[in-house]
């Protein structure tokens, strides 16, 4: 572990010039995962410039398009728990609840979140070689424990998941990541935010250095009639995801007019599937028809030694995730279990 | 690692229950740290430094929080309400008096957490149900496996004094 300056931005544009000014420096929001990482030895920064007294980041206001802006500082639970998060986006609502624990969703931000890193066992073990930490010294979850690892999109170089409960809504709620930096403003659809590891492990996402996130912004659909989340682990609570699921559907005549769905703890980025989400509509939302969109999301997927069950898992997860979203009243539960 | 310069020191103050306390620290000071080695509150507790288990969790404006995963620099200002601001041994608080009437500890290292984190979550006001309340306590471990009895011992303060 070593020792660091601390700074604080008085704003975004000074925030921006910092970062680029301090050599060796990383954004603080929560500090709930740079600061663990920090004492795994796993980073090493000179300075921390630490993002609290940037007001507009902390807001969450409504779009002139009917959508929720919610800012990159606002907390995980004062986003959760929002009225207008809990009365439009419960699905929202229900994965960040599913995530960590009170305590660490009252000190995390929504950005953190989105920028939180893998919970590789390989990568947390700094002695250990790891792609994603240094590159070109190998993967060793290839041939080791494998259990929380990607059984979809994954390279040779690298097997790891994103963790995030969060970021399985927001990709399935077709969010937009605003970022600012030194060549100005930008805009990410969600879906693009994350990437998979390629030849690449190291970069988790498509920020380019000195990216600071300014808010995520979420679209006027938030499918609050039939939505559900669902999260299966090893144990009940306080536990990352081996699969998760994150459903909205519209019905219209006891049809699926549109369907999102988005899976979770399988790839190194939240997992959408365009041609499962077209299959669906105009179907029935049905066991048969959410089972066949299950088949071709997971098309292409190959697992490892332990943790190959996650291919019937997820499917079976997508199939009673969706049969959940018709009645969501009934079958949400506190940490996103299955319903009874 | 190798220091390539040396580090600065920071001024601090921080408002531990109810009082101003003014501190000269590193950046890498947690507040776990702070309070239990500058500040000598040895009631909040260290037990896995990693945000796994809540025995470090203190009330920080307001809100329950993990002390490891906090630098004190970073609380500037804040108000931290630490086991020692939760009642007295002459007039405990009722959740004290709940967890000795309901034995909801054993080797006692994670109570001062639990109890943190149970008023925490009272004073948030969100978990309403014991499936709720069991869910929303889950950040704070229990080696002894006095679980059953903390939540008895929060569900009936939770009736008789936030309803
Ligand atoms: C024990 C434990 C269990 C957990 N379980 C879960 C779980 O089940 N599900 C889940 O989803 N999460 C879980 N988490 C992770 C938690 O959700 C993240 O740690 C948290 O969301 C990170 O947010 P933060 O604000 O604390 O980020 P920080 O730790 O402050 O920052 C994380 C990273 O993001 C960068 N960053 C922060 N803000 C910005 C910004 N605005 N722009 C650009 N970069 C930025 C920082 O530089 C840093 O690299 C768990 C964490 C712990 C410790
Ligand atoms: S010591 Fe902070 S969570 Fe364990
Ligand atoms: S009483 Fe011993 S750890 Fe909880």
């Amino acid at each position: 572990m070593n020792n660091f300056n601390y700074l604080r931005a008085d704003d975004t544009e000074h925030a921006v010039a910092l970062i680029g000014k301090e050599t060796n420096s990383r954004f603080l929001a929560g500090g709930t995962n740079l600061i663990d990482r920090w004492k795994y030895n796993l980073t090493h920064p000179d300075t921390l410039i630490d993002l609290a007294n940037i007001e507009e980041l902390h807001q969450i206001t409504e779009t002139e398009n009917g959508g929720l802006r919610l800012g990159a500082m606002a907390g995980n639970a004062d986003t959760a728990y929002h009225p207008l998060v809990k009365k439009r986006y419960p699905l929202l609502k229900n994965t960040i609840l599913a995530g960590a624990s009170a305590q660490i969703r009252n000190a995390a931000t929504n950005g953190g979140n989105l920028m939180q890193r893998t919970r590789c066992y390989y990568y947390y073990d700094h002695e250990s070689p790891c792609n994603k930490r240094n590159p070109g010294s190998g993967c060793p979850a290839t041939e080791g424990h494998n259990r929380l690892h990607a059984v979809i999109g994954h390279s040779e170089n690298c097997i790891a998941t994103h963790p995030s409960d969060m970021c399985i809504a927001l990709a399935a709620l077709d969010a937009v990541v605003q970022v600012t930096g030194a060549e100005g403003n930008r805009s990410i659809p969600f879906t693009e935010f994350h990437r998979l590891p390629g030849n690449n492990p190291s970069k988790d996402n498509t920020l380019r250095p000195g990216e600071l996130i300014t808010s995520i912004d979420l679209p006027a659909e938030g499918f609050a009639e039939n939505y559900s989340y669902l999260k299966l682990r090893d144990r009940n609570s306080y536990a990352f995801a081996l699969v998760s699921v994150a459903t909205g559907l519209r019905l219209k005549d006891s049809k699926i007019e549109k369907a999102n769905i988005a899976v979770g703890g399988i790839a190194h980025k939240p997992w959408r599937v365009q041609e499962a989400e077209d299959f669906l509509k105009n179907k029935r939302p049905d066991r048969d028809n959410f089972a066949q969109a299950a088949e071709i999301i997971m098309d292409g997927a190959e697992g490892f030694e332990h943790n190959a069950f996650k291919i019937p898992l997820t499917k079976r997860a997508i199939i009673r995730n969706g049969m959940m979203a018709l009645n969501p009243q009934e079958t949400q539960r506190p940490g996103a279990g299955p319903s009874r | 690692m190798k220091q390539t310069e040396k580090k600065l020191q920071y001024q601090t103050t921080l408002i531990v229950n109810g009082k101003t306390e003014k501190l000269t620290l590193p950046a890498w000071v947690s507040l776990l740290d702070a309070l239990r080695h500058h500040l000598d509150l040895t009631g909040t507790k260290k037990g896995c430094d990693h945000g796994q288990c809540g025995a470090c969790t203190v009330i920080c404006d307001g809100k329950r929080i993990l002390s490891c995963l906090t630098l004190a620099v970073a609380k500037d200002g804040s108000e931290i309400k630490t086991i020692e601001g939760v009642g007295s041994k002459e007039n405990p608080h009722p959740l004290q008096r709940a967890f000795i009437e309901h034995d909801a500890f054993q080797c006692g290292y994670c109570t001062p957490g639990q109890i943190c984190s149970a008023l925490g979550m009272l004073e948030e006001g969100e978990a309403q149900t014991l499936e709720e309340i069991k869910d929303s306590l889950s950040g704070n471990l229990c080696r002894c496996g006095a679980n059953a009895n903390i939540i008895d011992a929060v569900t009936e303060v939770k009736a008789n004094h936030y309803e």
